[in-house]
């Protein structure tokens, strides 16, 4: 399973989904009404790394995070 | 040197340790940026929420980008709450002169605004609300849109 988690604002309980890339997990959050308009402008880093494309292989145990836009200081 | 604390900074505590940790490292400058919340809009105060993993390895590579020149940097942010006059983030370079710690103080703090996982609430009436219009997308976002 990987876990997928909803940083800072996103008021979102984490999921644990049966997915090996990122496509089938953008499939499953485009389905989602609340997720809509974080999709847009959330980041996304897998085990802590942020990625750039959906070209990433998800394997049992790693975790996902999407991150909305930032406003440190 | 990352330093995260509970509710607002206490600026001159923070200032004189840094200061003093370096004191004797034969750095020529010590240049620090110190952020306070503003009154305007009616808030009362800020929140912030951190993600501490992402955060730290931001930061390492900034500090790497740093010990290149041979400066350090020292970064202390708040969690939760901070109110109207009080500081919830103290940026600072250290370096052996001058020109080095200015242009990495402006570069890192821009950097700080636009990638540090961290999000900001105004606080209104007792709530919490997210300052969307303030923040920033972190680049490479929406590739699951």
């Amino acid at each position: 399973m990987v876990r997928v988690e909803f940083l800072g604002p996103i008021q979102k309980k984490p999921l644990e989904l049966d997915i090996t890339n990122l496509n089938e997990l953008a499939k499953i959050l485009q389905e989602d009404k609340e997720m809509q308009q974080w999709l847009e402008n959330s980041a996304v880093a897998v085990n802590d790394t942020l990625v750039s494309s959906r070209d990433v292989v998800l394997k049992d145990g790693d975790r996902v995070a999407l991150l909305p836009p930032v406003c440190g200081g | 040197m990352l330093y995260l604390y509970e509710g607002p900074l206490d600026v001159p505590i923070i200032l004189k340790e840094w200061y003093e940790q370096e004191a004797c490292s034969n750095y020529g400058a010590y240049i620090p940026f110190v952020g306070t919340v503003r009154s305007e809009d009616n808030i009362e105060g800020l929140s912030f929420d951190i993600y501490e993993p992402i955060l730290n390895s931001w930061f390492e590579a900034w500090q790497r980008r740093a010990k290149e020149k041979g400066a350090v940097i020292k970064m202390a942010h708040s969690r939760g709450d901070v109110m109207l006059h009080e500081s919830s983030y103290i940026a600072a370079v250290f370096s052996p002169k001058r020109r080095v710690a200015l242009e990495f103080i402006d570069e890192f703090v821009e950097d700080f605004k636009a990638s540090a996982p961290i999000w900001k609430y105004d606080l209104k009436g007792g709530k919490r609300v997210y300052a969307l219009d303030r923040s920033t997308a972190i680049k490479g976002s929406g590739i699951l849109k």
